[in-house]
């Protein structure tokens, strides 16, 4: 038999022709094509039942109702709860990413003990009793040498019964170093003790306001309770109220108000003086409020004399005219408000004197606890545990100061100042510090130094869900559950006008051998023993909850939240509580010289300003995959930020849009990439919040800068607060 | 193996003749080399590649569908049912199980394997899924049962009286069961539940005019299941 080229061509064809008329063809192609539309790799969540569990997001302290959805057991989706009073069904795009939280990689999943150097990421896993115990037996040690003050603890803040539990155990072991990280809302509490004498918090009526001036708060960036706000703005769309955004740089708060006046920044105080003289120069203040229940006007007045309309336009860059239309029309509006704090407002956000400028304005149109303006809300005091028993020790230590120094001397305004201590290391530090729900390691300014102070901290223990900066330059890590996984109240403050509180509860089975942070608060004093133990009597934190919550548990439960929706701040009536202008303290504030951002001008010609945007998480919790993904490629492009620069500063400095360049500040220098943006002023130069971790997973580690490695911190000197908005700096080729 | 080593020196011998097409000793094999070709390719696709590429598997027991629908009143629904939200609950789990087989019942092999496997250590069983679609469709039970007033059998056939389970096939590309293409690898089918492709599913819904559009999108034709 003879094969040749033709007998093959033939086998070929023989073969083509009896495949096109077996099946094989076609339905390989259907396999095919129904493989491409079904990507086995594509995770695909479980089928089974679908309902939903209601909870708080407590991812931001905007304290959201959420419900979860889940299918059989698996949680697969996050919304917002409708009926809830702060968010109203809508959710923002953190909460949404919650889940990835949950189920991602970087969960501590047991309590571990260092046995690498520092940093080093070398853990032993140690159960919960050996974890305990290490850290008990280190604060008897510290106690025994009759120095409680010693140890401190830091947690996000001293809201709701964890706050308090930790507060209790710092009490009962002697120490008066509970610390909490800044916020704006501490700016705010000290504008309200001298303005009114009374502990309390500021709400705002937004959604009854007609006239928002906003001094640099990112209304739709994350300020306050981020999705209240949004409702609050589409709100003031529909009412065709009028928002005046404030601010050096076209923010999306900014692009979306009404109004936007670029002044230059740092000029926020400066401005707001300056609408106030216009206001009281030309008799637009409201007297029935500012005669009636004012003091010292007259005082005020003088103050005010030197911020004149001119005078601000030389400090903020507007025309003296423009200054005056706004003061007029903010004073003629039928509820104006004016807000302060930069950006999220979840950092120190400047000078005492700027909150307390705005808040005068306020004051001043009689804004000051009327509808559509800003509230005095009591302190939430449903935690009314009896005092702890205290010892001799414990009383001892107690007596003594501070070592961030606040509340006391020039610091009396201030209640926690922890930049202070960790970023200039200014006090005394601690030698064992407990650090809870916050990341200070990643989030505060001035990075390099407090990573220098932590380190000579001999013992640090983290209580972090996540391996966080601050946790992996732990020596001990007690994991606490998630707040999908946690039973928990979540008093709400972030600038709400009612008291709302919110029921944390788990809607899965905790995933590893992490516990509740009562608990493990509860379980440290009984480790401690003596008096600390006897000041926690509870079974556990649930058993806790419940006993503090009492007359309010079962509406919690039921509702997934507490909300005094009658609520009305206390009206103004003669005889009853003064609002302060001016006086005291007050001048001393008032007349405080501005800050400046450090560095000398002539070799940093430059201002580097950081700015919050609503898809990058910038404090404990670190952007989720989904949330990374979100950010722009004209914020972060590759591995590489973009620094902000305007055009004009940018062919001044010879880089074009796209160049690697070195920026360097006085305290530290980064790779960036520049981008040209005509929505900054020239001059300064912006970076976003919320980059450059080195902690976490590879969807955020290694992504961009922090810039909290290249801000300085500077000491406002009527407060102690960080007062740094900025920082010089300049451009070099890399 | 000398006459062919002939040929193919007559051949390199004679390369015009090979190009012309004119050889005269190439003709009936080429005819022959045509029919091996078409015969092998034949034998492949519609006996080879079948087995090839599925895989069989079997289930973790036995399970017999007409014993249990004897002992229930409300037809398959008593234990494929639909929940309260009007989804379909499909395959049940172990909890409607439980009742009955908390104990072993019986002297069945799988009966002892169901209960002592996964009963008492609370494990779900990981049956096949003989029906399952592709993720990409969206097919609601209730919208064909409740509005269409389909029977069951009309797309799974006598399932109901069945007295063990055949075994599951898979298909190695795709993942999914032989069911949806059907036994028929031409796909040719005599009922209505031997097949349950795209054609099966636009074959009822064209004869019963639905175009009702779907709720996500308001749009017709692919969206009606394709969300
Ligand atoms: S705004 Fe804050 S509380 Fe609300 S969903 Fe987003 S992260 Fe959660």
């Amino acid at each position: 038999m003879k094969v040749d080229r033709r007998s093959f061509l033939s086998l070929l064809i023989g073969g083509a022709a009896g495949t096109a008329l077996s099946p094989l063809p076609w339905k390989l192609t259907d396999d095919l094509s129904i493989w491409t539309q079904n990507w086995p790799w594509t995770p695909v969540p479980p089928r089974g039942e679908s309902y939903y569990e209601t909870t708080t997001c407590t991812l931001c302290p905007g304290g959201c109702g959420i419900k979860v959805r889940k299918i059989d057991q698996r949680c697969v989706k996050i919304e917002g709860a409708d009926e809830h009073p702060v968010n109203k069904g809508g959710v923002c795009i953190l909460g949404l990413s919650g889940l990835q939280l949950l189920y991602g990689p970087t969960r501590i999943r047991t309590p571990l003990k260092r046995v690498g150097k520092r940093g080093e990421g070398k853990w032993e896993p140690v159960s919960w009793d050996q974890a305990l115990t290490r850290l008990a037996d280190k604060l008897k040690e510290v106690r025994a040498q009759g120095a409680p003050e010693k140890a401190a603890c830091l947690l996000d803040s001293s809201r709701g019964t964890v706050g308090h539990l930790f507060r209790r155990l710092m009490t009962v072991y002697g120490s008066p170093n509970f610390f909490t990280m800044p916020s704006v809302e501490d700016a705010y509490r000290a504008a309200l003790k001298l303005t009114q004498g009374i502990e309390a918090r500021v709400g705002f009526d937004l959604e009854n306001a007609d006239f928002v001036l906003s001094f640099g708060c990112g209304l739709l960036d994350g300020w306050g309770s981020p999705v209240r706000v949004f409702k609050a703005n589409s709100t003031w769309k529909e009412n065709h109220a009028t928002v005046v955004q404030i601010e050096p740089r076209l923010s999306n708060t900014a692009a979306k108000a009404d109004h936007w006046l670029a002044i230059k920044p740092g000029s926020e105080a400066e401005l707001a003086l300056a609408m106030a003289n216009v206001i009281v120069g030309r008799n637009l203040y409201r007297s029935e409020f500012v005669d009636g229940f004012c003091e010292n006007f007259q005082g005020l007045k003088r103050i005010l004399a030197l911020h004149t309309p001119e005078a601000a336009a030389a400090a903020t860059g507007l025309a003296p005219e423009v200054v005056v239309k706004w003061a007029v029309e903010f004073a003629r509006a039928s509820r104006p408000v004016a807000l302060y704090g930069r950006g999220q407002g979840r950092t120190a956000a400047g000078s005492l004197r700027q909150c307390m400028a705005v808040m005068l304005l306020n004051a001043l149109v009689g804004a000051v606890n009327r509808a559509g303006g800003m509230w005095t809300v009591p302190d939430y005091d449903y935690i009314g545990w009896e005092e702890p028993e205290l010892d001799e020790v414990a009383r001892a230590g107690l007596e003594r100061p501070r070592a961030d120094g606040a509340g006391s001397g020039k610091y009396t305004p201030a209640s926690s100042l922890v930049q202070r201590l960790l970023g200039s290391g200014a006090g005394q530090l601690p030698e064992v510090l407990m650090v809870a729900r916050c990341n200070p390691l990643y989030s505060l300014p001035e990075n390099g130094a407090v990573k220098d102070n932590f380190d000579k901290i001999p013992f640090v223990v983290s209580f972090s869900s996540f391996m966080d900066e601050t946790a992996a330059n732990a020596d001990l890590v007690l994991p606490e559950h998630v707040y999908l996984e946690r039973l928990e109240d979540v008093p709400v403050t972030a600038g709400l006008s009612c008291p709302v509180i919110g029921l944390c509860q788990p809607v899965t089975e905790p995933r590893w051998d992490t516990r509740s942070l009562g608990d493990v608060v509860i379980a440290l004093a009984r480790k401690i023993g003596d008096s600390a133990a006897a000041a926690f009597q509870w079974d556990d934190y649930e058993a806790c909850l419940k006993e503090t919550l009492e007359d309010k548990w079962d509406t919690l439960e039921e509702r997934g939240f507490w909300y005094d929706a009658e609520f009305r701040p206390p009206a103004w009536e003669d005889g009853e509580g003064k609002f302060r202008l001016a006086g005291g303290k007050l001048d001393e504030v008032l007349q405080a010289d501005e800050i400046v951002p450090a560095g000398d001008p002539a070799k940093f010609p430059l201002i580097l300003v950081p700015y919050d945007s609503i898809r990058l998480a910038h404090d404990y919790i670190g952007d989720p995959p989904f949330m990374i993904k979100a950010v722009g490629d004209d914020v972060l492009k590759g591995k590489d930020v973009c620094v902000q620069i305007n055009p004009a500063t940018a062919r001044k400095f010879a880089v074009s849009e796209g160049s690697i360049v070195q920026l360097i500040t006085p305290v530290g220098k980064a790779r960036v990439r520049v981008h040209l943006d005509e929505a900054v002023m020239p001059g300064v130069l912006y970076v976003p919040r919320g980059l450059g971790h080195t902690a976490y997973d590879a969807y955020l580690a290694g992504k961009g800068i922090n810039v909290n490695a290249l801000i300085g911190s500077l000491e406002d000197p009527a407060s102690g607060f960080d007062a740094a908005w900025g920082i010089r700096a300049k451009l070099a080729k890399v | 193996m000398s006459s062919q080593e002939d040929k193919v020196k007559t051949l390199s011998e004679t390369p015009a003749d090979c190009q012309a097409g004119q050889g005269s000793g190439g003709g009936p094999f080429i005819v022959l080399f045509f029919i091996i070709g078409f015969v092998a390719s034949l034998v492949v696709g519609w006996v080879i590649f079948p087995k090839v590429l599925y895989s069989q598997k079997s289930q973790p027991f036995d399970f017999n569908h007409r014993l249990h629908l004897e002992q229930v009143d409300d037809g398959c629904q008593s234990c494929h049912f639909f929940r309260e939200d009007g989804s379909f609950a499909g395959v049940p789990k172990l909890e409607q199980c439980i009742d009955c087989h908390e104990d072993v019942q019986g002297e069945s092999e799988d009966e002892a394997v169901f209960v002592e496997q996964y009963v008492a250590k609370e494990r779900e069983v990981p049956w096949l899924i003989y029906s399952r679609q592709p993720n990409c469709v969206f097919f609601p039970h209730a919208a064909h049962i409740f509005g269409a007033k389909l029977e069951c059998r009309t797309c799974h056939g006598d399932t109901g009286t069945s007295e063990s389970l055949k075994p599951y096939e898979e298909n190695r590309i795709t993942g999914y069961s032989r069911d949806i293409w059907g036994r028929n690898i031409a796909g040719f089918k005599s009922n209505t539940w031997d097949r349950m492709k795209m054609d099966d599913c636009a074959q009822c819904h064209e004869t019963a005019g639905i175009h009702d559009s779907s709720v996500q999108t308001g749009r017709d034709a692919c969206f009606v299941c394709h969300k």
